[in-house]
């Protein structure tokens, strides 16, 4: 639904250059939720800008729902000086009316009423009066709104803001939702609730969404795919449930850090995730009867990603590796996955040359 | 000097300064909005960002800005005889006022447009929104209490200049003050014109407060409590804009029976 290939976006500004986008191929299949995760400054928002073109790139391309937006550009123009807002011609317009976009600060126009809000990318489009009346209506109904249609965006919290603006993106019927972290400046607890409206968008009107964020949880709540941007390249992509039985995936790890260092040396760290069948099974206790071992648990959590129950679990062996091969040949046995961990400061032991042989 | 003698004095100096303050700020408004607005958006990391064309109008209305403004009616002489054909009396006095008003009047619509949050012009561009339509449906609106309050400003400054216009011969309230008040010392006179003047000022600017105060909807502190008052208890029913304590009690007495938070 969106591609992306190799696409780069550098700024010049007083002589010096800047790689926000650094060859990035970002594959979003039609009707999933795919969030970018990244620290500040990692280029997630310029993604998400040049995916409607808000942002030209400097080169590669963008495609939305089989139309490659990079052509209707136009030639020739290449990137504009950083910052502008550029210039866009009627094909262009014409393709981004039909891409909804909210975003982190609402960008709600407070001289209107909600409902001239979401009138207004019809009037854009030409819709006639009482039809854009209707529509904005039935749009407010949807996001649960109806009763606000009168208000000012200055009324409102933050979440019904940001409703508002979900509404608002969704009044020119798009199949494709932009997300430039609409969650990141409301509280957890309005923050679930945008987001079970997005799912709810998702799964009722068949939405692509895109969204991108800093925030962990909004992957783990509601997205299929994932992927992990840092200085401007996706360093990880993919399903949420395969990331999660990659072994050595850093999205994985992030989405579900578990903690605890070992308690001395001579010791094996294993990091366990549970998915599906395997997360009935009494597997430690299992573990240790068998081999008579001593298991200490460093660190465990329980979570629901992507619709999934999944665990993770950071265990301690007695003794290095070499001497808990069996052990740790059982646990895939029983259809786990097992990271042997690398701690960068367990003193004396070392293993991080034995972590890539052993996770694989 | 009795009154029935100073009244129809006034009276026509009245008239002139408001014909002259009239015209003269219609056309500024007329002509600096949208060399205001051409300023934002052709500045860097603007819509037709165009650095050479914001240099030379910037250029432009500086220079014109920084014009004492008797020095600007000589020096248009002839441009004002090319346009209303007279160089005396109060239509050649428009054709300076106006001149000078309108980089006056752009340059704070310069301002209050770039005080529009960037994220609403992008929030649009990304609804296939055009330049035009950028301008019309969020840069203008959105400035719109602020662009009013500049028009006020302007249209005070456009009366301390009208004061001048006695040079070419435009009557009005300063050329009354100056030419009776000063030359023939009818000095009682002169205090009733300074009064005139200070009524007339105060009423533009409560009123474009009043209309500036009205088109804002930004925040809930922004209705101001004697707006509140004048607009009664009925009309809010629609906008329940809260009232500031010390309106409420006020308003109390006056209006009739409201939900007063």
């Amino acid at each position: 639904m969106i591609t992306t290939t190799d696409l780069t976006k550098v700024y010049r500004s007083r002589g010096r250059e800047v790689t926000a986008l650094d060859g990035v191929d970002l594959h979003v299949r039609e009707g999933e939720v795919y969030g970018v995760v990244g620290q500040s400054g990692a280029g997630k928002s310029t993604l998400i800008r040049c995916v409607n073109l808000l942002e030209r790139p400097t080169s590669g391309t963008v495609s939305v729902a089989g139309q490659d937006l990079t052509a209707l550009a136009g030639r020739g123009q290449g990137a504009p000086p950083s910052g502008s807002w550029g210039r866009a011609g009627s094909a262009l317009r014409q393709a981004r009316s039909r891409i909804g976009m909210v975003f982190q600060h609402f960008n709600l126009l407070s001289s209107r009423t909600v409902r001239d809000n979401v009138e207004l990318p019809l009037e854009i489009l030409g819709v006639s009066g009482k039809e854009r009346t209707r529509k904005a209506l039935e749009l407010l109904e949807l996001v649960g709104l109806a009763d606000k249609a009168k208000a000012y965006p200055a009324q409102l919290s933050g979440g019904q803001k940001q409703r508002v603006g979900i509404a608002r993106a969704l009044a020119g019927d798009p199949k494709v939702l932009l997300s430039d972290e609409a969650t990141s400046a409301l509280d957890p607890e309005t923050t679930r609730s945008i987001l079970q409206l997005l799912r709810e968008l998702n799964e009722q009107l068949g939405l692509t969404v895109l969204l991108i964020t800093h925030e962990m949880d909004v992957v783990k709540t509601i997205c299929d795919s994932a992927a992990l941007m840092r200085d401007g390249r996706i360093v990880e992509s993919g399903k949420v449930s395969e990331l999660l039985a990659t072994p050595g995936s850093e999205l994985a790890q992030e989405l579900f850090p578990v903690g605890g260092v070992p308690s001395g040396e001579d010791r094996t760290v294993v990091d366990l995730t549970f998915q599906g069948e395997a997360a009935t099974k009494p597997v430690i206790s299992q573990l240790s009867r068998t081999y008579n071992i001593d298991i200490s648990i460093l660190g465990a959590a329980m979570d629901t990603v992507g619709g999934h129950q999944v665990g993770r679990m950071r265990i301690e062996l007695p003794g290095r590796f070499e001497e808990n091969v069996v052990p740790i040949g059982f646990l895939r046995e029983q259809g786990l996955q097992v990271d042997v961990a690398a701690i960068a400061d367990g003193p004396g032991a070392n293993p991080t040359p034995l972590l890539k042989e052993g996770a694989k | 000097m009795t009154w029935s003698e100073m009244e129809p004095l006034l009276e026509q100096a009245c008239w002139d300064t408001l014909y002259m303050v009239g015209w003269s700020a219609l056309i500024a408004v007329v002509g600096g909005l949208p060399l205001g607005v051409l300023l934002v958006l052709t500045d860097r990391g603007g819509v037709l960002q165009n650095m050479v064309v914001n240099k030379v109008v910037g250029q432009v209305v500086n220079v014109a800005r920084s014009m004492p403004f008797i020095i600007l009616m000589v020096a248009l002489i002839s441009f004002t005889r090319a346009i209303v054909g007279t160089t005396i009396g109060p239509e050649a006095a428009i054709v300076p006022l106006a001149i000078g008003a309108i980089p006056f009047y752009a340059r704070l619509v310069e301002t209050s447009v770039r005080e529009v949050d960037g994220g609403l012009v992008e929030a649009v561009q990304s609804m296939g929104g055009s330049t035009w339509t950028v301008v019309r449906k969020v840069l203008l609106p959105e400035s719109l209490p602020a662009l009013i309050s500049s028009a006020t400003t302007t249209i005070v400054a456009l009366i301390g200049y009208s004061a001048m216009a006695g040079t070419v011969g435009a009557g009005g309230l300063g050329d009354l003050a100056v030419r009776y008040g000063y030359l023939r010392f009818e000095t009682k006179l002169m205090w009733i014109t300074v009064a005139i003047l200070a009524v007339v000022i105060s009423i533009i600017q409560f009123a474009g407060d009043l209309a500036a105060r009205g088109l804002s909807h930004r925040g809930r502190s922004s209705v101001a409590p004697r707006l509140v008052l004048l607009r009664g208890g009925a009309s809010r029913a629609g906008k329940p804009a809260p009232v500031p304590e010390r309106a409420a009690s006020a308003e109390i007495e006056t209006a009739e029976p409201t939900k007063v938070p």
